[in-house]
């Protein structure tokens, strides 16, 4: 399958992460271009390109720029943050752009900044990204040591262990020095970010993506992808399929493809049963909807899904869908920051009906329960987190509504401790244990305190 | 001595950010490093000492993250990752394998103050299943079957 690499340009399957190997294949060339050109015409090429963000929201690229205020407008310091905190199970794209193409990436950090006129970039990376962390500090010195950067200082922060910090509100509180919680919208971070000052957020693929797009001129680099979704994007394949991984394909690509050619198929002789397209906050897909699925924001958008991280993760028949969401509640019970109610509680109370269902001691009600409280969090939280819970739990009674009523007739899991999420030993539950262990009180669920 | 220098690499620090607060974190995590891998009442001190800040204010960060540990860990660090695509390719037989190699129980500590054994939440390595971070160090594509040689491997290697 030959399909053009953009992000990946150059790298022959391997890693770019010498200068000179760099420049051999016409890196820094978009930023010599860029830097010949004013702000607003490197904005204006952005906005021909149609990129949108690789982070999550799909918000356009150029349009985001080109709310940074100008200089003359706020003098104030401009900032250019780099959202590299990664961390949507299931996403491990940004991982592999640092480690294999990091002097892209930083070119790509110089053109924003250039962009947005701001002479203060910082590079946002997840905590446990060591390697990625060493490889761009070296990529840095590199071009420190050819003066390349200009007046520009790029300084790489590390995270330290929270997934919230990857919503850009958070991670600006954290890059303060402060615990990781979201702020209230507006003020937009355009206007009002890091240290009070106009900011642009951007995701690694993002900014990856931007020395091509000069390159290429965005109208070209618009030809790619389909209409709203342009370009290329780099998919996080995972979970039961043969050949997992990372791959660059132009939007649009048939999702079933991606999974049955790209992948290798459904691993070990099972079948297809379900696909989360987007990341495990994004509504998950039934086989059948699989078939018509192209991995692209109108058509995910149109199956009641998103494209969010383009990270893919297929499950085959041995999932329990039951579990697959005691599990993915799990994940946000333990990363919600605790701001507000509605996700600090709810996360848990989803957790611990769909425990209870899955330990076979559900009644209808419970399950009644279960979307009520989905239904009181969605909606009513300060940031997405909380909503993104009860949004993929939803829909994975929705779209298995069946297994779920087999639970609560059955008194417990069809598939008779058969499912491939069995014995899960999630990290909120370890902390239970071990608060447990030590006498430091005990934490009443939700479900006993009602009782 | 040792503190004089902790000290001046915090300075270095600070000075890469506008406000000193936004070296909170760099320091802890340069002061857990130094400490061998968590912080103690006095890292807290010699951070807030250095930046100014109160051991309060250290510790109310420190508490909101996962890296930050706040009680003495094992000399190794084991995390195996139990986040949905490594749990359907068999995370829970490579904790459970772990488990039975270190006779310990995931969340604790051996005996000796060897290992600590964790389960931990995707650490963006999904499509290598099962990752497992020993010593914040990646391992991809873990089996079961891998474990007993991760182990001894680590027993090998001198303190
Ligand atoms: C809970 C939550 C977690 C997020 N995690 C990430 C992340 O790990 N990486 C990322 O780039 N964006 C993440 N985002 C999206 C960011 O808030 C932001 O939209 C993005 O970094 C903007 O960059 P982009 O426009 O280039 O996509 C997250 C959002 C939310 C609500
Ligand atoms: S929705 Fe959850 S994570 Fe987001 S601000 Fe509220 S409590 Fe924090
Ligand atoms: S699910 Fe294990 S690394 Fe992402």
């Amino acid at each position: 399958m030959s399909s053009p690499e953009v992000v990946f340009a150059g790298t022959n399957g391997g890693t770019l992460t010498r200068l000179e190997d760099y420049e051999a294949v016409g890196g820094l060339g978009a930023l010599r271009r860029a830097r010949a050109m004013s702000p607003d015409e490197v904005i204006e090429e952005l906005n021909a390109s149609g990129l949108r963000g690789r982070g999550g929201a799909f918000f356009p690229t150029g349009r985001k720029w080109s709310f940074v205020p100008k200089p003359d407008q706020v003098p104030k310091p401009h900032y250019l943050v780099v959202n590299a905190d990664e961390s949507e199970p299931g996403t491990f794209k940004d991982r592999e752009i640092m480690l294999r193409v990091p002097l892209r990436f930083l070119e790509g950090c110089l053109i924003a900044a250039h962009a947005i006129e701001s002479k203060h970039v910082f590079v946002y990376i997840r905590g446990e990204y060591e390697r990625e962390f060493e490889v761009l500090v070296d990529a840095l010195e590199q071009l420190r040591a050819r003066d390349l950067l200009g007046d520009v200082t790029i300084v790489v922060h590390r995270g330290a262990g929270a997934y919230i910090c990857g919503e850009e509100t958070a991670l600006l509180e954290s890059l303060e020095g402060k615990r990781g919680q979201p702020r209230t919208k507006p003020p937009f971070p355009a206007i009002a970010g890091l240290y009070a000052s106009p900011t642009a957020v951007n995701n690694v693929e993002s900014i990856a993506t931007v020395p091509p797009i000069l390159e290429l001129g965005g109208a070209e680099y618009a030809t790619l992808g389909v209409e709203n979704s342009t370009g290329t994007r780099v998919f996080s394949l995972s979970g039961n399929v043969v050949r997992p991984g990372n791959y660059e394909l132009p939007h649009g690509f048939p999702l079933r493809d991606l999974i049955n050619e790209v992948g290798g198929g459904i691993a070990g002789g099972h079948t297809l049963k379900a696909v989360i397209p987007g990341g495990s906050s994004t509504p998950i897909l039934t086989a059948a909807e699989v078939e018509r699925a192209t991995l692209d924001f109108d058509s995910l958008t149109a199956l009641g899904t998103a494209i969010g991280s383009a990270a893919v993760i297929v499950l085959d028949d041995r999932c329990c869908m039951v579990q697959l969401g005691v599990r993915v509640s799990q994940f946000y019970e333990h990363e919600s920051c605790g701001k507000c109610t509605p996700c600090r509680v709810g996360t848990r109370w989803l957790t611990q009906i769909l425990q209870k269902i899955e330990g076979g001691r559900g009644t209808q009600g419970d399950l009644d329960l279960l979307l009520d409280v989905a239904e009181r969090i969605n909606g009513k939280c300060l940031c997405p987190l909380g909503d993104s819970d009860a949004i993929a739990v939803v829909s994975y009674v929705d779209k298995f509504r069946e297994e779920f009523q087999a639970h609560v007739d059955g008194g417990g899991c069809p598939l008779h401790g058969g499912s491939s999420l069995d014995g899960v030993l999630a990290p909120v539950e370890v902390h239970e244990r071990h608060v447990h262990a030590h006498g430091l009180g005990r934490i009443h669920t939700p479900l006993e305190v009602l009782a | 001595m040792a503190t004089d220098t902790f000290y001046d690499r915090v300075q270095e620090l600070r000075a890469e950010y506008p406000d000193p607060r936004s070296a909170v974190m760099p320091a802890l995590q340069l002061a857990q490093a130094e400490h061998g891998g968590w912080l103690s009442e006095e890292a807290f001190r010699e951070v807030a000492d250095a930046l100014d800040v109160t051991p309060a204010f250290c510790l109310s960060i420190a508490s909101f993250y996962d890296m930050f540990r706040l009680e003495r860990p094992g000399r190794h660090m084991i995390e195996v990752c139990s986040n949905v695509s490594c749990a359907v390719r068999g995370a829970q037989q490579v904790v459970r394998a772990f488990e039975r190699e270190l006779g310990l129980e995931t969340g604790g500590t051996s005996d000796d103050g060897e290992f600590t054994l964790r389960t931990v939440e995707c650490i963006g390595g999904c499509g290598w299943a099962t990752v497992v971070a020993v010593n914040n160090r990646h391992r991809l594509n873990v089996q079961a079957a891998d474990v007993p040689g991760i182990v001894e491997e680590l027993r090998r290697e001198q303190p």
